[in-house]
């Protein structure tokens, strides 16, 4: 059953996209204008729309880029290195 | 009220005695009833908390081996609750010495957990050390043996330190007590305690031990590793070094340094095992803060984590044991041959990344709340942006290098991929519904946590709008820059590379400039220290020949030619000659002594 749902989607990524795209839309709006910021903890919080949503795009776009320049940096290296 | 105690460690030690005697059809339902047995006496202790098990040993120590509190109760539950699933989940194992190593390291692991004094810690926490090595020199695979010999010589020294420690705290204080230190008066030995307990919980700089020795594990063992070495390490801390702020600092880094590691992962385990890190980091924060709020929070986050990575650790299990491969650049696409194990791995993914529902949800976010009811804003929103990082890590960038994407895997191994025995699928259901209860129904553990009083509502308008955008937006993120962080055949340095390349230093110092310098300081010796002797030897041989010889031989030589002469002269065979010396040698002796 999970290979043939997970087939479909696959069969209709169009419709999956479209289901995303609208599924994000309505989690922004419905935390710009039916959420309760009022017990948030900071300012930007209460004052930035969408502001754990931004968070949630620059933090996954600093942790991939700073990972990918700290391991070119020397840090990743062949697999067989410990090997003598 | 007087019950009687009987430790649950030691029902854990005497199965695992008797398990070799157990054959045919005695051996599952053994298996499975020992960590039932230990489970029921945690669940009966844990209705009777007390003090119990207090020993005086050689006369001069108290020994408690079983302290019964509101800290010890809950990690108690969660250890013996996952030996049940980990022993379920290692039902196919054969070799029965896998289990005992098992066993006894959860026995390890109880033991520490109701002790009440250093001396009893230290005799389990060994046991832990020494009983967890094996689980990692029971996998025939290659490397495994050297890093079991990694990981036991970090713990001997762990363990040293710790024994360092509470030694010179027993000089200063004649106090053996496993109780909360204090901040303000830190001595060395505060700190020797502190890091021989950090070592445990894979806080950096101590922690490079940890993806080394999960990732060689064997299948079952990895499963056992990844739930108590740590989480008995956060207990202990919670116990004696709650609100220390050092602990804020670095469970923060600890936390950051585990999740971008994990981007960088090839290898599924040690993947996971960098999860670790980035999770234990959280709870090394909790108990840090030290607010009611978040040692509560460091609890139940221990607690679910256990459930969550066992659940993970197992999916990569079956993986490994489906495939024989357990790097990304070796796997992929594998949905349809193993749909289960992909559930149960999406299912520890989404926990782990605290999706509402699931037991992450309400575990992290009592330890970042408790963050920002402390003001510390900073630490918080790391935190946050970790959180990003293990939905990323273990959500998306797992299932997808394995399940899906381009398949990288030769054909024989994708053949044979299926999904695991039913041992392994229903610990895999077990621990997969645990998650979702304690992410659903909330008094199931927070009645059990150690400050009651402390109210923390998860499921309120704003978290939920908080969780589900960081979720969906970290999702869309991946979505465009999977391919950045896809499957590569590296390793990544770490600072285990000090001791690793250090002692591969060491073999070379010694094969080469120390070799070098012994050969050179022998030829040295040779010619000038032996030469020299040999000379001196035998100039001393000629003096004594010729000189000592030559003058005690010629003094003989003189006398025996003085005796000839005076022989020939005195003995001439003539009598009268003869008389006439003797009377003559007699007058002068006479006159002599007459006159003198």
């Amino acid at each position: 059953m999970i290979i043939q749902i997970i087939d479909y989607l696959k069969a209709h990524s169009g419709a999956v996209k479209l289901c995303t795209w609208v599924g994000l839309t309505t989690i922004i709006v419905w935390s710009v204008s039916g959420v309760d910021t009022h017990h948030a903890h900071t300012w930007m919080e209460k004052h930035i729309p969408g502001f754990w949503a931004l968070f949630g795009i620059i933090s996954c776009v600093i942790l991939v880029y700073f990972s990918r320049w700290f391991g070119k940096g020397g840090i990743m290296t062949r697999e067989d290195y410990y090997d003598n | 009220m007087i019950i009687s105690f009987f430790h649950p460690a030691l029902i854990m030690i005497i199965g695992a005695l008797l398990l070799p005697f157990m054959k045919g059809p005695f051996r599952k339902p053994f298996l499975f009833l020992v960590p039932l047995l230990t489970f029921l006496n945690v669940i009966y202790l844990s209705w009777h908390p007390g003090t119990y098990g207090v020993v005086t040993f050689m006369g001069k120590w108290t020994l408690v081996f079983g302290r019964v509190d509101n800290l010890s109760i809950v990690f108690g539950f969660i250890m013996a609750l996952m030996a049940i699933i980990g022993t379920i989940y290692g039902l196919h194992v054969k070799d029965y010495w896998q289990h005992m190593a098992a066993w006894f390291y959860v026995a390890g692991s109880l033991g520490v957990i109701y002790c009440g004094d250093y001396l009893v810690l230290f005799l389990f926490w060994e046991m832990m050390a020494f009983a967890s090595t094996f689980l990692i020199w029971f996998n025939r695979d290659k490397g495994a043996i050297a890093a079991g010999y990694r990981y036991l010589l970090v713990h001997t020294f762990g363990g040293v330190v710790l024994l360092l420690g509470f030694v010179l705290r027993y000089q200063a204080t004649q106090d053996l007590s496993f109780v909360l230190l204090s901040e303000e008066n830190t001595q060395l030995y505060t700190w020797l305690i502190m890091a021989g307990l950090m070592l445990n919980a894979a806080v950096p700089p101590l922690h490079s031990w940890l993806p080394d020795a999960y990732s060689k594990a064997s299948i079952t063992g990895a499963v056992f590793m990844c739930a108590f070495t740590t989480k008995t390490a956060i207990y202990t801390l919670a116990r004696a070094f709650a609100g220390f702020d050092i602990l804020i600092v670095l469970g923060v880094i600890m936390a950051i340094y585990g999740i971008v590691y994990a981007i960088m992962e090839n290898d599924i385990r040690r993947l996971l095992g960098w999860e670790i890190v980035s999770q234990v980091g959280y709870m090394v924060t909790g108990v840090g803060i030290g607010t009611a709020l978040a040692i509560n929070g460091a609890c139940a986050h221990a607690f679910a984590h256990i459930l969550y990575k066992g659940l993970l650790f197992m999916g990569a299990g079956a993986v490994i044991h489906a495939t024989g491969k357990s790097t990304f650049t070796q796997l992929g696409g594998l949905y349809r041959k193993m749909p289960v194990t992909l559930l149960f791995m999406v299912i520890g993914g989404i926990s782990v990344s605290a999706f509402p529902f699931f037991s992450g949800f309400v575990t992290k976010s009592m330890i970042i709340a408790a963050g920002f009811e402390s003001h510390l804003f900073v630490a918080a929103f790391l935190l946050s942006m970790v959180s990003v990082g293990t939905f990323l890590v273990a959500g998306l960038r797992l299932p997808y290098l394995i399940f899906f994407g381009e398949k990288r895997s030769d054909d024989a191994t994708f053949e044979k991929a299926e999904d695991p025995p039913w041992n392994m699928q229903l610990a895999m259901i077990i621990a997969g519904l645990l998650c979702f209860v304690i992410g659903s129904y909330t008094p199931f553990l927070y009645n059990m946590l150690p400050y009651k009083d402390v109210v923390f509502h998860p499921y309120n308008g704003y978290h939920l709008s908080e969780t589900l955008q960081i979720l969906a937006f970290t999702a869309l993120a991946f979505f465009f820059l999977k391919d950045k962080i896809g499957a590569r055949a590296t390793i990544s340095l770490d600072l285990d590379w000090f001791y690793r390349k250090g002692g591969q230093l060491f073999l070379w110092l010694a094969k080469n400039p120390i070799q070098w310098l012994d050969t050179l300081w022998g030829n040295v010796y040779r010619v000038i220290g032996l030469y020299s002797l040999m000379t001196t030897a035998r100039f001393w041989s000629w003096f004594d020949w010729h000189a000592i010889d030559g003058v005690v031989d010629g003094s003989a030589r003189c006398v025996r030619a003085i005796g000839r002469r005076i022989s020939i002269v005195l003995q001439r065979g003539q009598i009268q000659y003869t008389l006439y010396f003797s009377f003559t040698f007699a007058a002068i002796l006479l006159f002599s002594y007459v006159c003198l």
